[in-house]
């Protein structure tokens, strides 16, 4: 039971006595249960807080190992191997950003469509459903859609690559060398396990997760605003564009910067659909590209005790890039008006 | 719409204490009412009859007909382009050039008859449709292919009481299946639910109801991890764990890997859904002197329980469908190993990624049954997860009321008794008057 110690008060007998400005001292002692209790949950918080801690330490003590042998050729260098001390993040970094930039590319007009269309335009009797199966589908596992990526989409993503290729060839990223368009018996197996099909899979994998966040965000604007634009003679989308929108926009941002952490960071369904190569491969339509995650992934089982310091390092890389999408998504949800509720 | 009510006083009638005087917020919108000769209430007069009312939802017979003359343009259109006029080709190209088409015959048919915000709102309205259908379809094809693609190995029992010890990848799918992985699964979740749920929770806890100086840093560094890649936790485990520690590659290391993944993100989400408890149920608490403890442990936890629930299910879908740290810490088996602390193990989503792999159909096949599988289980924890986080914090249902009505009756009982925490025995002359306790405020003169 809470007793409560109070700092004996200055007797105020007469209206001129004087007044301690100071004041009261409160103290609680706490009884025994309630100092295990309290006790108890800060020890908790502590062993979480080292076994995180202590994750991270290591991490980077083991990277420092690496980092230390090679210096800022590890930023610069292309090939991975660690054993003659040549190894650098220069071309999986590479590859890894490009796969997730094509993936928010995808994903956000994607995401943000649905979103839009859940909160303000479905019927109220769908919504409720399709609210529900944006949830679901944000927990269908990775490797789904790796499977799907790799089993489906492989095949059948030539033709759009080629189309793009074609068409839009004089864009330097789009550009396939080795692949002519005028000829129709070209091998066309130059245009699959590329970025843009790892970057494709991850785009329908993250998208469900942008766009639970960013229809949370949609559907919290306030009904005031919705109906004085309504009342100022707005149509849907006048009111849209005017009011949900700018009200959404930090969950938005947090929304895609989200998405685009998960992204980065996604094995499997890359690593499943992709064949790496170890150059810097700026081409996303063309053949072979390379990811961190899959590099661990290959990499990890044949490593030296230095080469898995290495492996370590290109993890940490990862793992700082992820920190800075997501600390800024935070912050910039958390100062718009609707982001400071959004979370994963 | 003001409707008058005007009291005539009569002589006989007492003064009224107070005339309201005449303020000018009754609008007099209906001039001719008949002058209040007699009192009582006013109506105003008729006015005609009631017009059709506007219809503002649905879709207008022109906009339909806007819509299919729209469609049939982009189509027609987009043939005569590809099979006459152009050298397009490729499904693709077709379906975006079609596509651009409808929208702008879709635009220049609307501006026929409306202005430009109107065409706007279509335009977009159109849109939005449009990219709602592309992602729906988009999943439902990637869902609805995984499925398609397994039905043909879970059709057979044996898929889910055999292991792959005796099939070959030339063996058909009446022989084998993937309960070591069934196995795997359950017990790497069980492990690490094992790990997470108390220290989830109880940091969660610690974050939101006893706080403190450290529990900033805490939930900065927790929000961290959440963007620690599963692949470097799981090389993390790999490198202590395994190399360091000398433990084999088995399913605890892989459930230790996960625990380390998915401790963060249950740790935030119940702490999302322990913030949301009212604060002024937490004072209700401690102004009746409960210590913290009972604080937390009879009123924070029960209000939020479903909302811990469900962040435990959806932390468990992550780690349940995660397979790189998985690869990197249990190994491979095609044998049942029910032993999580000696021998590799192996996983569903484990188990998916490496039949796949190996590129022999029949294990492909069997890889497509096994994701489908672990889909099915996902879709079990998420139904779970929907039917605890139905109600919103302090909502209970029929029966949780009905308990606590009778543990309420039970506690106004004891209290009358003077029990362990009532008053000290009944007062005299209590005893005469038993009623006088339950007299409600209503009942008060």
């Amino acid at each position: 039971m809470h007793a409560t110690n109070i700092a004996p008060e200055p007797a105020a007998q007469g209206t001129d006595a004087p007044v301690d400005p100071r004041p009261r001292v409160i103290r609680a002692s706490s009884a025994l249960a309630d100092r295990i209790f309290r006790g108890g949950s800060r020890l908790t918080g502590l062993l979480v807080f080292s076994i995180m801690g202590a994750i991270g330490l290591f991490l980077a003590l083991r990277a420092t190992e690496a980092l230390r042998a090679v210096g800022l050729d590890f930023l610069t260098t292309a090939e991975w191997q660690p054993d003659v001390h040549r190894f650098g993040i220069a071309a999986v970094l590479t590859g890894t950003v490009l796969i997730a930039l094509v993936a928010v590319s995808v994903s956000v007009p994607l995401a943000t469509g649905t979103a839009l269309f859940i909160s303000e335009i479905a019927p109220t009797w769908l919504r409720q459903w399709l609210v529900s199966l944006v949830d679901l589908m944000a927990a269908v596992p990775s490797v789904v859609y790796g499977l799907w990526g790799l089993v489906f989409l492989e095949g059948s993503v030539i033709g759009l690559a080629r189309w793009l290729a074609t068409w839009f060839g004089w864009i330097p990223i789009f550009r396939v060398e080795g692949a002519d368009p005028t000829d129709p018996l070209a091998s066309a197996s130059v245009f699959t396990a590329s970025a843009f099909v790892a970057g494709l899979t991850v785009a329908l994998m993250v998208a469900p997760i942008q766009c639970s966040v960013m229809r949370e965000a949609f559907s919290q604007a306030p009904a005031g605003e919705r109906e004085g634009a309504y009342a100022l003679g707005a149509t849907r989308w006048g009111m849209i564009s005017s009011v949900v929108l700018p009200f959404g926009r930090g969950g938005m941002i947090g929304g895609t910067m989200l998405g685009l952490g998960r992204a980065l960071g996604e094995t499997i369904a890359v690593y499943m659909v992709i064949s790496q190569v170890f150059e810097i491969q700026w081409h996303i339509l063309r053949v072979g590209t390379n990811s961190v995650s899959s590099l661990i992934a290959l990499r990890y089982g044949d490593a030296s005790g230095f080469g898995l310091s290495a492996l370590m390092a290109a993890g940490l890389a990862l793992f700082v890039i992820t920190l800075v999408v997501n600390f800024t998504a935070s912050t910039i949800a958390n100062r718009s008006r609707s982001g400071a509720q959004s979370e994963v | 719409m003001a409707i008058e009510t005007k009291h005539q006083f009569g002589e006989h009638e007492r003064e009224p204490v107070a005339v309201r005087p005449k303020v000018s917020t009754q609008i007099d919108v209906v001039p001719s009412v008949r002058p209040a000769t007699g009192g009582g209430t006013v109506l105003p007069r008729e006015l005609g009859p009631v017009p059709p009312r506007r219809q503002l939802g649905g879709v207008h017979r022109d906009e339909l007909f806007n819509l299919l003359g729209a469609a049939s343009t982009g189509l027609c259109v987009t043939i005569l382009l590809f099979a006459w006029l152009a050298p397009f080709s490729g499904l693709i190209g077709f379906v975006v050039v079609a596509y651009v088409v409808f929208l702008a015959a879709y635009a220049l048919l609307t501006a026929l008859s409306a202005d430009g915000p109107t065409v706007r709102d279509r335009i977009w309205t159109t849109v939005l449709w449009s990219a709602a259908a592309a992602l729906f379809l988009g999943l439902f094809h990637v869902v609805g292919f995984t499925i398609w693609r397994g039905l043909p190995a879970m059709w057979h029992l044996n898929f889910f009481t055999e292991d792959l010890t005796t099939a070959g990848p030339l063996d058909p799918l009446s022989k084998g299946g993937v309960l070591h992985a069934v196995v795997g699964t359950l017990e790497m979740m069980t492990i690490s639910l094992l790990i997470t749920i108390p220290l989830g929770l109880a940091c969660a806890v610690y974050l939101t109801q006893v706080g403190g100086r450290g529990s900033t840093l805490v939930r900065t560094i927790v929000e961290a991890m959440t963007a620690l890649p599963s692949i470097v936790a799981g090389l993390f485990i790999y490198a202590t764990l395994i190399l360091i520690l000398g433990f084999p590659q088995s399913g605890f290391a892989a459930a230790t890997a996960l625990s380390v993944m998915m401790l963060p993100i249950v740790i935030r989400a119940a702490d999302v859904v322990l913030r949301l408890v009212p604060g002024g149920l937490r004072e209700a608490a401690e102004a009746l002197g409960a210590p913290r403890w009972r604080t937390v442990w009879y009123v924070v936890l029960p209000t939020a329980r479903s909302g811990l629930v469900t962040s435990v299910i959806l932390g468990a879908a992550r780690g349940i469908g995660e397979t790189s740290p998985v690869l990197l810490t249990a190994g491979y088996t095609t044998y049942l190993n029910a032993n999580p602390i000696d021998g590799n193990q192996v996983s569903l989503p484990l188990l998916t990624f490496m039949l796949v792999r190996s590129g022999q159909p029949a294990y492909i096949q069997r890889g497509f049954g096994a994701a489908a599988l672990l889909m099915a289980i996902v879709l079990a924890l998420f139904v779970l997860a929907r039917i605890f986080a139905g109600r919103a914090p302090g909502r209970v249902t029929a029966r949780q009321a009905r308990r606590l009505a009778r543990q309420s009756a039970r506690d106004e009982e004891r209290m009358r008794r003077g029990g362990r925490y009532g008053l000290p025995g009944p007062a005299p002359g209590r005893d005469q008057q038993p009623d006088q306790q339950s007299v409600h405020l209503g009942d008060l003169p």
